[in-house]
């Protein structure tokens, strides 16, 4: 315990980057689930097919092996070709940025499932009622696309969150100082590697716990209509 | 009477593929007119009225709404399509629709289902809105209802809901497609004695229909459709009494 708190600013350092990593990879998976879901229902054959290599392409490819490859390869490939082109100087992907990214872009092809499967599962005679009042496509969206589209997708949703928030634990191989590696690096030079990787265990819990409370209530704010009231 | 109707549908065509539902129909509805259209299914009764206000775009054949004409053109791989489709929803917003399905949006209240066209397609201001959604949920028997969800209301309570939600809009013409058909027997009466309210006060309806009851009694003019075409039409009183062609009277047959 006298550890713990010893080395209690590695482990909150640690846990403050590991949320900021799940946000900003949180974010720009959304960002990439709407795109690619948008893409997979829409009427645009080309758009169609670069999602769905997209989402066959990310999701065949274990998550260390790209973020690595990004790490690793991204920024010679992104410096070459800028040397080649005199496009750009050079470039140095942040450890925080490759990581980020490359965890928000895998996880952006799950979400992109969730979220076509969410709005598939709207019926689309509710769409045509709002069509048929005259509505907008923008309003139909934010009225009764989205509204839905939460609902439904909220499950996946928070499934997709929980694997994410555990898979920023890779970043840790890129030497990124994360809650894993800290407890790790205090773990071993104290000699209780235990202790520290137990004090990991109880902290990725505890977030875990926190954001099942959150979708909780998430969940019965978007659940208007459909529970008995 | 200059003699501009309120609804015209001239020669009007619609193909799926190479299947040609709907094959050259016109009609017209004067100002205050029922229409009941009939026919078998699959004779394209559905398709022919989501061609009035383009929840099917229509291959040929032209809609006018008080006079106004639905501007299409082609786009570039030769298809008809909306010329604009701003105008489209000015007129779909003149044009109310009460599905089968009912379709109420179950995210929302009875009254936010109703209160939704008049706050955010015209724009009504949020009291006058309310006081009307209340007045037409009361017409259609449902005051009491406002804040319950669809999911919590009889399949007869729903449609009535649809019908004020359609009639929030202030429509010129409604449109009804098989009101009741997906309802329990014994609550077919309830919409079906609210649709002949919305007939005596001198709505303009186009009716999809099985109720053979309902053609018969409101209707100003019945229309028999036979394989996307008009096979027979005229008041219902000369019609269901003398039917002329052979298909319309083995389909009253079947009816009866
Ligand atoms: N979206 C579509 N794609 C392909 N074919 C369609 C489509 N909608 C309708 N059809 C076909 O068009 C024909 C007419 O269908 P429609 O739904 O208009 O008939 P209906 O008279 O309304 O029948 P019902 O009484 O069963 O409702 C049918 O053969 C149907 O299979
Ligand atoms: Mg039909």
């Amino acid at each position: 315990m006298d550890l713990i708190l010893e080395y209690r600013s590695q482990l909150v350092t640690g846990t403050v980057m590991t949320i900021q990593l799940a946000l900003a990879s949180l974010v720009i998976a959304v960002a990439f689930g709407l795109l690619g879901a948008w893409a997979k229902l829409s009427g645009s054959r080309v758009a169609r097919r670069l999602a769905l290599g997209y989402t066959t392409i990310v999701r065949g490819i274990p998550d260390l092996v790209l973020i690595m490859l990004v790490f690793y390869g991204g920024q010679v490939t992104l410096n070459a070709i800028g040397d080649a082109t005199g496009l750009w100087g050079y470039i140095e992907i942040s450890q925080f940025v490759a990581g980020a990214g490359t965890i928000g872009v895998i996880f952006g092809a799950y979400f992109t499932e969730t979220f076509r499967g969410a709005i598939m599962a709207i019926p689309r005679g509710q769409i045509e009622a709002g069509i048929s009042c005259g509505m907008p496509r923008q309003l139909i969206f934010r009225h009764i696309i989205w509204p839905q589209m939460v609902r439904y997708a909220l499950p996946g949703f928070t499934n997709n969150w929980l694997v994410q928030l555990k898979t920023t634990a890779l970043v840790s191989v890129i030497g990124l100082q994360d809650l894993v590696y800290n407890a790790f690096t205090a773990g071993r030079s104290t000699g209780q590697l235990f202790t520290f990787m137990a004090a990991a265990f109880v902290i990725y819990l505890a977030l875990t716990g926190l954001s099942d409370i959150a979708f909780r209530a998430l969940n019965r704010h978007y659940s208007r209509g459909v529970e008995r009231a | 009477m200059t003699g501009i109707s309120a609804l015209k549908v001239d020669n009007l065509h619609k193909s799926f593929g190479q299947h040609e539902v709907i094959k050259g129909v016109s009609m017209e509805a004067q100002k205050g007119d029922v229409i009941a259209i009939l026919g078998a299914s699959g004779s394209g009764k559905s398709t022919f009225l989501r061609c009035i206000n383009l929840l099917e775009t229509p291959n040929s054949g032209d809609v006018y709404l008080a006079g106004e004409k639905i501007r299409m053109k082609r786009n570039r791989h030769g298809e008809t399509v909306p010329a604009d489709i701003r105008q489209v929803e000015r007129m779909r917003a003149r044009l109310a629709m009460v599905f089968q399905g009912f379709n109420l949006w179950s995210h929302m209240t009875v009254m936010e289902n109703v209160l939704e066209g008049p706050l955010y397609v015209q724009k009504t201001p949020k009291s006058e809105a309310l006081e009307k959604a209340k007045a037409l949920l009361a017409k259609v028997g449902l005051a009491d209802r406002a804040d319950y969800y669809p999911a919590h209301l009889s399949g007869g309570q729903q449609q009535r809901v649809a019908i004020a939600r359609a009639l929030a809009m202030d429509p010129d013409v409604m449109l009804f497609d098989e009101p009741t058909s997906a309802l329990d027997p014994e609550l077919v009466g309830e919409v079906l004695a609210v649709m002949r309210d919305l007939a005596a006060e001198g709505r303009t309806m186009l009716v999809v229909t099985h109720e053979m009851g309902f053609a018969r009694d409101v209707s100003s003019k019945t229309v028999f459709l036979h394989k996307g075409e008009v096979c027979e039409e005229g008041a219902p009183g000369k019609l269901f009494t003398n039917p002329e062609t052979e298909q319309f009277k083995a389909f009253l047959s079947r009816m009866n």
